[in-house]
This record gives C-alpha cells, sequence and structure tokens, in this order.
C-alpha cells in the first residue's frame, strides 16, 4: 500500500488550483488559462500512479484512506478504487485537460471562472469515483451539479437559463430520493454510511425494490435512461463545447457508476426481479433514441441523442449479469468519454466558426477544412461503432453478451449498427462532404496546432483501445468478476 | 519468432505502412513519393505472400496468436493468423490484383488532386483485406470485414463532391451494415455456444452441435447450426451484394474506377465467398443453410444479368454482371462446391479486373465519358485496351479456353450433380444467366470497340455526364474531337499482366479441383460430395474443353454472344425497336426491379418519419410537454394558490393564526 494519499490529491490539486484561478479577473486571462493548464496536467499527473500501482489481482479496494469527518453520525472520508473506479478517475483527469485546451480561445469572457468551474468540476467528480463513504459519495454527487449548472448558465447559448435550470432540477429531484434510500440503508447497517458493509447487509424484498426504485430515480436521470433524458438535449444544445464534452463524457457516467456501486451489489435481488424492467428501458434508449437521432437536424441535439443511445448499451450490460456484458458495458463507459467528448468538440470547432449548431447550414466543409473532416471522419466512424476504434469495442461485447443471455435482446440492441451508422453518417454526409454550401463555409479555416492537438490525443486514445483494449478491461476483471459473483448470492 | 512467422506479419503491416506514410506523410512525400511508397508496400506484399504459397504448398500450415487483443470472463479473443492452403490462395489473388491497380492507378489518377490520398487509401484496403482473409478468429474477421467496409465507403465517396457519390456511398454502408447486423448475430450465437471465436475450437465441436437445436420462437425449435449459418450468410449477403442485398454495388461505380476492379470486383465483394468457404465445416452441418445459400445466389445470378443487358454506362453493365458472377459463386457455396466457388473467385478477380481497368482505359480515352453510346468503333485506336477486354469478355463469357469457362462450367456441373433442396431452382437460374452473361459480354464489347464511330457526333452534348465532370475536370470536356488514343503503358501493362491468368488461371483446375489443392481447408460431408463425382470424370484440360463444346453452357453462352453480335453489329438498329416493344420488360430492368426506390421510400422514409414521429410525439409532446412541463406548471398552479395566503395583510395573518390555535388547542386538550 502507497503511504502517498494518491486519491485525495486527485481529487484536491483540481479544486485548489480552480480556487486560485478564481482570484484573477479577466485582465490576466492569459495567466490563467496557463495556470488552469498546469492545474489539469497536474491533476492528470498525480491520477497515473494510481493506473500504475494498481494491482490488477485483487477485486478489494486500493489506495484506501481512511479519517474521521462527523463522528457522531460515523460519516468518513473514506476514499478507495477498484478496477470499476479507477477508469473513471483517469479518464476525468484526461478529459479535464483537453476541456482546458478546448476553451482556450473559444472563451473570452469571464475565463477565470470558466476555468475554475471544470478544475472544481474535476475534483469533484473523482471524489464520486473514490468516495467509500456514502455520504461523501451523496455530497460530491450533488456538488457536481453547481459547476456545470454554472457552465451552461453563464456561457451557454440563447435557451441557457431554461435548459440550466430544466438540468438542475431533473437530476436534483432525481438523487432526493437516493438520500432517503441512504438513511434508510444507515439506519439498517446500525450506523453506517460505509458502501462496502452496504454490500454486505441483508435486505428483505420489499425494502429492497423500494430501494431500487428511489436509487433506480437519482441514477437513470443522470445516465440518462428513457424516459428520463429530456433534459440531455437541451442541456448539450445550450452548454458551451467544454460543457457538453465534460457532461457527455463524465457526468452521465455517474449514474451508470451509481448502478454498479449500489443498485447491483446492494440490492441484487431486486436487479435480478427487475432486470427485465432495466432491459427494456436500456433497448428502447438504443432503438427509439437512434431514431430519434435520425430525425434531428441540429448537430448538437444529434450527439446528445446518440449518447443517450450509447448509454443505453452501458444499463443493457448492466442488467444481463454476465462478464461479457458487465466488462462490455464498462468499456463503454470508457470509450463513449472519448468518443461523445470528440464529436462535442469537433461541433465546437465549426461552431467557433460558423456560430450554428444546424446542419443545414452546413455543407462540403471537407473542401475547406480537410484535416479536421479527416479526423472527424475517424470520431464519426467510432461513434458507429467500427472496429479498431474504441467505440466497437464495448457494443461489440455488449451485444454478444446479450445474444448470449437472449437472442432477441440481442438482435434489439444489434440494431445499432443500423441505426448509429445512418444518423452519424448522415450527418457526416450532409455536414462535412459534398461541394462548399455557401460563403460561410468557403471562408472557413483549417483547424489550428491546438484544436488538432486536443482531437489528435482523443484520436489516438480512440484508436488505441480499439486495437488493444486489453491494458484497459485487466484491470477491471478482478472487480468485475467478483461484482459478477457477489451478483449469484441471494441478500434476502 | 521464426522467419516464416515474420513474413506473415510483413504480409499485412507492408501495405499498412505505405498506406499510413502516403496517408499522413502526403504533402511532404509527393505525389510520386506516394505511389512509389505504397506499390513498394504491396510489392513486398505479394512476393511475401509468393513465399508463403510456396511454404504452405510444401505442407506447412500455421495457426497461431500474434497477440492477445481482449480478455472478458474466461474468452480470451486474440488477433491471430491461421494460414493454410484457403487463406494463401486468397492473399496472392489479393495481392496481385492490388498490385496491378496501384500500378494502373498512376496512370488513372494522373490529373487527381487527391493522388496521395487515393493511394493511401488502397495500400489500407489491402491491409484490411489480408487481415480478414489471414484471420484464425471471428473477432479478426469481423475487424477485416468491417475495415474493407470502410475503405470501401472513403472510395465510393473518394469526389465527395458529387453529390451521386456520397449518396452512393452512404448507400453502401448502410447497406452492408444491414449484413453486419446479421454476421454479428451469427458471431454472438457461436460464442454463446461453442464457448470460443476461435475457427478452429469451433469447427472441432460443430459435429457435436448438429443435432442442437434453439428455440428463438416458443414452439417451434430451430438447428442451431442453421440459424448460425444463415445469420453469418447474411453477413456474406451484403459484403459479397446478393440480393436482397445487392442495391449498393451498382452505385459504388460513382467512385474511380480503379478500385471498381481492385474493390467492387476481384476482392472485397468476395470476401462473402470466401468467409462461407472458411466456414464450410459448419455450413456442410445444415442442409437448410444451403438450400438458403442456393436459392439467394440463383437469383442473383440470373436476375443480376438481366439488368446489365439494358445498361449503357460501361462500368455499370460490368457492375452487374459482377453481382451476376457472384451470384455463380454463392451457388457453387449452396452446392457444397466451395473449391469451385473459391475457383471461380480467382479467376473472376482476374478477368474481371480486366474489363474493369479495360473500361477504366477507354472512360480515359474517352475523356471520362461512361457512356457507350457515345463510343463505338475503339478497336483500331485502342488495340491493347480492345484485345485484353477482349479476352476479359470471352471469360466473362465463359467460353473455353478462357479461364471463366473451366470455373463456370465446373459450378454449373457442380449444381448440376448437387441434392441440396434448391439446387435445381438454382441450376436453372444459372443456366440461362450463362445466355445473358454471353449476350451482355459482347453487347459491351460490340458496343464500344466495333460498330459506328459515334464519340465525334458527341463534342457539345454533355447533359449525362455533368455529374461526373464535377470532381475531375483537368480533362477539359472541349477536346472531344481528338482521336481516342491507346493510353499509356501504366496503364496497358497492369491490363496485359492481368489478361494473361484471365486465359491460363483456368488450366489450373486439374489441381485445384480435383488435385485436393484445399486439403483439410475445406470440409465437404459425405453426403454432399458431387464434387468427387466430377473429379472422377476430369479427365484434363483438353478433354474438359473438348466436352465443353458438346455441353448445354457452352451453347448457351454462344448463342448469347451470337445474338450480341447479330443485334449489335448486324442490325444495330434492332436494339431500339426491341425496347419499344418491350418497353414493359426494359423499364422494369432500368428500374432494376423497383429495389431502390422501394428502399428509398419505405426503409430510409420510414426511418426518417418515425424518427421525426416519435422525437415530436414522444420526446416533445409526452415526455416534455405532459410530464416535465406538465409537473413544472402543477408545482406553479399550487404555488399560486398558496400564494393567495400571503396576501401581506396582517390581520389576515392573525386571523388564521388564531384559528389554529383554536384547532391545537381543540385536538390537543379535546381527546380527554
Amino acid at each position: 500500500m502507497n503511504s502517498t494519499p494518491w486519491l485525495s490529491l486527485t481529487i484536491w490539486i483540481p479544486i485548489l488550483f480552480g480556487l486560485a484561478v478564481l482570484m484573477f479577473s479577466d485582465r490576466h486571462a492569459a495567466l490563467v488559462r496557463k495556470l488552469s493548464l498546469v492545474g489539469a496536467l497536474f491533476g492528470l499527473a498525480v491520477s497515473i500512479p494510481l493506473y500504475v500501482g494498481f494491482n490488477t489481482q485483487t477485486s478489494a479496494m486500493q489506495f484506501v484512506e481512511f479519517s474521521r469527518w462527523i463522528p457522531r453520525f460515523n460519516i468518513n472520508y473514506n476514499l478507495g478504487v477498484d478496477g470499476i473506479s479507477l477508469l473513471f478517475i483517469l479518464l476525468n483527469s484526461f478529459i479535464t485537460v483537453l476541456v482546458v485546451l478546448a476553451g482556450w480561445e473559444s472563451i473570452q469572457k469571464r475565463v477565470a471562472q470558466y476555468m475554475a468551474a471544470f478544475l472544481i468540476m474535476s475534483g469533484l467528480l473523482n471524489g464520486v469515483f473514490a468516495a467509500l463513504d456514502a455520504m461523501l459519495f451523496y455530497v460530491f454527487f450533488e456538488a457536481t451539479l453547481i459547476p456545470m449548472y454554472l457552465v451552461i448558465g453563464v456561457w451557454g447559448g440563447p435557451n441557457r437559463v431554461y435548459a440550466a435550470v430544466k438540468f438542475f432540477l431533473y437530476t436534483l429531484l432525481g438523487s432526493l430520493l437516493m438520500l432517503v434510500a441512504f438513511l434508510y440503508l444507515f439506519d439498517q447497517s446500525g450506523g453506517s454510511f460505509s458502501i462496502l458493509d452496504w454490500h454486505k447487509l441483508p435486505i428483505a424484498m420489499t425494502p429492497q425494490i423500494l430501494l431500487f426504485f428511489a436509487f433506480f430515480l437519482a441514477f437513470a436521470v443522470k445516465v440518462p435512461m428513457w424516459p428520463v433524458h429530456t433534459w440531455l438535449p437541451d442541456a448539450h444544445v445550450e452548454a458551451p463545447t467544454g460543457g457538453s464534452a465534460v457532461l457527455a463524457a463524465i457526468l452521465l457516467k455517474l449514474g451508470a457508476y451509481g448502478f454498479i456501486r449500489f443498485s447491483l451489489p446492494v440490492l441484487p435481488d431486486a436487479s435480478h426481479a427487475l432486470s427485465g424492467f432495466m432491459i427494456a428501458l436500456s433497448l428502447i434508449a438504443v432503438v427509439y433514441i437512434g431514431l430519434v437521432a435520425i430525425a434531428q437536424t441540429d448537430m448538437k441535439k444529434l450527439i446528445a441523442y446518440s449518447s443517450i443511445a450509447h448509454m443505453g448499451f452501458v444499463t443493457l450490460g448492466f442488467f444481463i449479469f454476465n462478464a461479457y456484458g458487465m466488462e462490455g458495458a464498462l468499456v463503454q463507459m470508457v470509450s463513449h468519454g472519448f468518443v461523445s467528448a470528440a464529436m462535442f468538440l469537433c461541433v465546437g470547432v465549426m461552431y467557433d466558426r460558423m456560430h450554428s449548431r444546424n446542419i443545414a447550414d452546413y455543407g462540403g466543409v471537407v473542401n475547406t477544412m480537410p484535416k479536421f473532416a479527416a479526423l472527424m471522419m475517424l470520431f464519426a466512424m467510432a461513434n458507429c461503432g467500427l472496429p479498431a476504434t474504441s467505440g466497437f469495442v464495448g457494443e461489440f461485447m455488449v451485444i454478444l453478451g446479450a445474444v448470449k443471455y437472449n437472442f432477441w435482446i440481442g438482435f434489439l440492441a444489434a440494431t445499432t449498427l443500423i441505426f448509429g451508422a445512418a444518423y452519424t453518417l448522415w450527418m457526416y454526409k450532409r455536414v462535412i462532404f459534398g461541394a462548399v454550401a455557401n460563403d460561410h463555409v468557403a471562408k472557413l479555416k483549417d483547424i489550428g496546432a491546438r484544436e488538432f492537438l486536443v482531437l489528435a490525443l482523443l484520436a489516438l486514445a480512440v484508436l488505441g483501445m480499439g486495437l488493444y483494449p486489453q491494458p484497459f478491461t485487466e484491470v477491471m476483471h478482478a472487480s468485475v468478476n467478483d461484482l459478477l459473483q457477489h451478483l449469484t448470492v441471494s441478500k434476502l | 519468432m521464426t522467419s516464416m512467422q515474420q513474413l506473415y506479419l510483413l504480409v499485412p503491416l507492408a501495405p499498412l505502412a505505405g498506406a499510413l506514410i502516403a496517408g499522413l506523410a502526403g504533402r511532404a512525400i509527393g505525389r510520386s513519393g506516394a505511389h512509389w511508397v505504397t506499390i513498394i508496400g504491396v510489392a513486398i506484399a505479394f512476393f511475401a505472400s509468393v513465399v508463403i504459397f510456396i511454404d504452405v504448398m510444401n505442407g506447412n500450415v500455421f495457426n497461431g496468436s500474434v497477440y492477445t487483443w481482449l480478455t472478458s470472463g474466461e474468452t480470451r479473443f486474440e488477433i491471430g493468423f491461421l494460414i493454410d492452403r484457403l487463406t494463401v490462395l486468397m492473399m496472392v489473388v489479393v495481392t496481385f490484383v492490388s498490385l496491378m491497380v496501384h500500378i494502373y492507378t498512376i496512370g488513372y489518377m494522373a490529373d487527381d488532386p487527391g493522388y496521395q490520398r487515393f493511394f493511401s487509401y488502397i495500400a489500407l484496403f489491402t491491409f484490411s483485406m489480408l487481415m480478414l482473409v489471414m484471420s484464425n478468429n471471428f473477432v479478426q474477421l469481423f475487424f477485416g470485414w468491417e475495415a474493407v467496409g470502410l475503405v470501401s465507403y472513403l472510395l465510393i465517396g473518394f469526389w465527395y463532391t458529387r453529390p451521386t457519390a456520397i449518396y452512393a456511398n452512404l448507400k453502401a454502408f448502410l447497406v452492408n451494415r444491414v449484413g453486419d447486423f446479421g454476421f454479428l448475430l451469427g458471431i454472438g450465437l457461436i460464442l454463446a455456444n461453442f464457448g470460443t471465436l476461435d475457427y478452429a475450437s469451433v469447427f472441432a465441436q460443430a459435429p457435436g452441435m448438429a443435432k442442437t437445436s434453439i428455440e428463438l420462437f416458443p414452439g417451434a425449435p430451430w438447428m442451431l447450426l442453421s440459424v448460425i449459418c444463415i445469420c453469418l450468410f447474411i453477413g456474406a449477403m451484403g459484403k459479397s451484394a446478393q440480393f436482397p442485398l445487392h442495391v449498393w454495388l451498382p452505385d459504388s461505380m460513382e467512385g474511380p474506377t480503379p478500385i471498381s476492379a481492385l474493390i467492387h470486383a476481384a476482392t472485397m465483394v468476395t470476401a462473402g465467398i470466401f468467409m462461407v468457404s472458411r466456414m464450410s465445416p459448419l455450413f456442410e452441418l445444415s442442409d437448410a443453410a444451403l438450400s438458403f445459400v442456393l436459392v439467394i445466389g440463383g437469383i442473383t445470378a440470373f436476375f443480376m444479368s438481366l439488368i446489365a443487358v439494358v445498361q449503357y454506362d460501361i462500368k455499370r453493365v460490368i457492375a452487374y454482371s459482377t453481382l451476376s458472377q457472384l451470384g455463380y459463386m454463392t451457388v457453387a457455396l449452396g452446392a457444397s462446391a466451395y473449391s469451385v466457388g473459391m475457383f471461380h473467385l480467382a479467376t473472376h478477380a482476374f478477368f474481371k479486373a480486366v474489363l474493369f481497368l479495360g473500361a477504366g482505359s477507354v472512360i480515359i480515352a474517352m475523356h471520362h465519358e461512361q457512356d457507350m453510346r457515345k463510343m463505338g468503333g475503339l478497336r483500331k485506336y485502342m488495340p491493347i485496351t480492345y484485345l485484353t477486354m477482349l479476352i476479359g469478355a470471352l471469360a466473362n463469357a465463359g467460353l473455353p479456353p478462357f479461364a471463366g469457362f473451366f470455373s463456370k462450367d465446373s459450378i454449373l456441373e457442380a449444381v448440376h450433380l448437387s441434392h441440396t433442396p434448391g439446387a435445381g431452382f438454382a441450376y436453372l437460374m444459372v443456366l440461362l444467366g450463362v445466355f445473358v452473361g454471353g449476350l451482355y459480354s459482347f453487347r459491351l464489347i460490340f458496343y464500344t470497340f466495333h460498330g459506328e464511330e459515334r464519340f465525334r457526333a458527341q463534342a457539345a452534348g454533355h447533359g449525362h455526364d455533368a455529374g461526373h465532370a464535377a470532381g475531375k475536370d483537368e480533362h477539359g470536356h472541349g477536346d472531344h474531337g481528338h482521336e481516342p488514343h491507346e493510353t499509356p503503358a501504366v496503364v496497358t501493362w497492369p491490363l496485359i499482366l492481368l489478361a494473361i491468368p484471365s486465359i491460363a488461371a483456368g488450366w489450373t483446375i486439374g489441381t485445384v479441383l480435383y488435385g485436393g489443392y484445399f486439403g483439410s481447408a475445406i470440409y465437404i460431408s459425405p453426403e454432399h460430395e458431387g464434387l468427387a463425382e466430377m473429379a472422377h470424370e476430369y479427365h484434363g484440360v483438353i478433354t474438359m474443353m473438348l466436352h465443353g463444346l458438346t455441353s448445354l453452357p457452352f451453347w448457351f453462352a454462344l448463342s448469347g454472344a451470337v445474338t450480341a453480335w447479330y443485334l449489335y453489329i448486324v442490325k444495330p438498329e434492332l436494339p431500339g425497336v426491341l425496347r419499344q416493344k418491350l418497353s414493359f420488360l426494359v423499364n422494369i430492368l432500368m428500374e432494376k426491379y423497383g429495389f431502390d426506390r422501394f428502399n428509398d421510400w419505405f426503409f430510409a422514409g420510414g426511418a426518417r418519419a418515425i424518427g421525426g414521429g416519435l422525437w415530436k410525439f414522444g420526446d416533445v409532446t409526452i415526455i416534455d410537454g405532459f410530464m416535465v412541463n406538465g409537473a413544472a406548471r402543477v408545482v406553479g398552479w399550487i404555488s399560486s394558490l398558496v400564494r393567495l395566503f400571503q396576501s401581506g395583510y396582517i390581520y389576515h395573518y392573525a386571523f388564521t393564526m388564531i384559528i389554529g390555535v383554536f384547532v391545537l388547542l381543540t385536538l390537543w386538550f379535546g381527546q380527554a
């Protein structure tokens, strides 16, 4: 066990940097940007020892930190990672660097506040993934809403206030019942908020079902699952590029992470009993949302809907209870982090130049932005799950797992091959291919070095994970096996 | 790693390196740098393939993994190679045709601004195709399968400013995805039931699974292997353009001609044929699947050949001919004559590449004109192109001694001998198709190279070609008055080098089909052994040709050719009259049986309409309008009621307080 509190560092370094840049005004914007980048890079640097020092042989929590926080209610500052949460801390720290870079030029007003919001959010998100105490989890979980609310509400588009409030209320109301569930579990476990204690806690069927729905509301809104998904397209459309990237790449993962950290291990019997319900909602996300995405005319809305469809694979993978599905779902979460962030950043690149998200305003972008078109082609292909990109791995495994579970579930899930390609490539065709559509497109300048760097880093991640996913999955084996084992034992 | 194993790795990696250099550093290395680096890469792959071919012929077979791609649960997904006789045949064919096409491209794309990009793509294609054929497992097969689809997508849309090209490439990708959908489900069923995706382990377990059934619909048990094989074959139907997933291939002609030859005729579209041959240990256990294959192949072979007869675009004629020939290969697979299907695949790769590249040569000479009505009499201006294309056409029609005769005749024979249900229908289809094949092949030759020189009259009018001109206008269309001339050596040499195997490849029939060439790479169950009977009757190349002269297919092919001669040389006015007389039939064929229209309306339009409906009604009206904003409105309504109590008058509050106190006191003390 390492004595350096790496997890605390991944949480608090970005937050401290975020607080630090808040002290500067827009007159020091250049300094703020550099300082923010240093903070983000520092945050990434301290998360790397987690991967390097990670023991893949055990499912036990590692890098554990423990200190008393509110002894009266037995609430503790208890951190630790297993093979499931580790990847998300790495993903989050990586995406934060890109988001800071992506906002370099496009954000000119209140730069410090913007950068601070993202740095603080990054620390809080790491906190969610590292928390082993339910109240600590809850605090981080809810606290992430505030910076995102501000990001959308301050730097967002014309309808930003509606979107921000919708986002805030939707997700806040969803998670209130989770707090009730926590209090109930605290009571049942004889006064413990330790998540790991709850994993072992026997619970009768009726409370399990009730608790499941309490958790379901909180997490399903975040994922988001059909039918509580309508906040997402609005939030994405109004959010600035960086906000969309973090929202899609990391914030959505909180819901899925909640399912795998709470619903499944704490309530295995309810999870089994309600798996049909969960699978049905997931498949609706894949098929229904896939079709809805085809009909979109706004690029960001289209990608937002595609996000929902892809997250449907995650929840599907969780509730078919086999290793392919579970690991596929986790891989899909990481991959979706790369791909959706990249897609939103691509739209951001075009939006910065054209100030339009409307597909109809584009056409023939490849003529003026060939480098950009090539990179976006890669991400579009990853979005349709083409092999050799990260998008393939998760979808492939979940579909394999689903066919194993039930042929028809696999059948419906596999329709994403067609729908995913249809909405992504049809959009790509209308935006990128063709003759130059209008004067605005004719005047476009290809991506600069900074934009290229951001997209190229994501391209490397997408290709690397597609060609050699083994390093990503081997860290999760022990934890996934343990969880699957755990799920076979009734708690009644 | 032994030196042979290093060579195996070299085969796909050399073209990949070429593709990466030409693609990423295209500007730095320039045009000639791009073609050199990719040609060297593919040449290395070709020569290495030949060395491996010889090594495999000496009895060495390799099956091993390169690296573990992924581990999930107890299953390891590997990237690895299976090098056996089936593989090396494909490796040699793919790298040879690819090399020829690379050289040819120097001439064909000489004026194109996307020169480096084009070389990068075709080298990347070669890599992907090699990964596909060299795979020893289903994951890598699927990887290569999708990767060739990607490159095909990129190349069909190579001239991305043309609306028709970017329509065609999206269509190709989506139709292929429908096939992949089935393919992936097949792979899923294999993993679920066999617990592995490694070919060798799957094939070893297959006989034990022959009696296993699966209930997809309650109360209707189906044979597991039939379901698996049909799912896999749906993938092949997409990639190898079999009815009804054939619709993308004719449109793929929007791409530059070299890739029509390489990808949409010689190699990629045959991936499905290769895959089914590779899966022979599975398909052999399911008569239902074989019947399905026979019927689909038969329909494709005949009905697609008919469309070729009415087309005017020289490339589209060859495209429909390709569809038909792919149908022949498919029929061979259905008749359990996998080796015959593979044999036709190989001969077809050569003669169809000749036809396409020859057509490309004509198109260059005609300054990017593809309409045969504006050609005619070209043989004296382009003798090499003429001769090589004539060889291609003779082979395509299946006339001896050209390569197509041997492979096509063997297919007919094999189907004739097959007892699999559907074989009778398939035989009828392919037999009729032979006549049509002779007809359209020679229609093309006569129309293009013989008869009246129609190109002079067309110097001004250019309505049809507007789309083609958009992408590459360097030639300019004003110089139509010039005499057509033979194309440069980089174009004609590949034609000549491909024409040679278009004749001679057929003469290897004794070894390939009857000499046990494929050995254990292909499995045929004892009750499907039609091929053994054919081997019994085979007495050498000459005898086969002589025997061929007395058999039905030969006369069918010949009468097709003679019909073409009569219609387009003797009485050139007759086709126009026939078109009018038979306008109903011709319209059906010109409409391609209405598939495109139906798909556009039903599938594309339907998906858009349903998507739009779900969005407007489900998301916007019900969920957002009624539930989300409805909830907000209810809250607003309640709070507006509650707001009434906050009147701001002190006596209201005082009064309410007194009532409250009164009620509380009553409850508290009234219980007694």
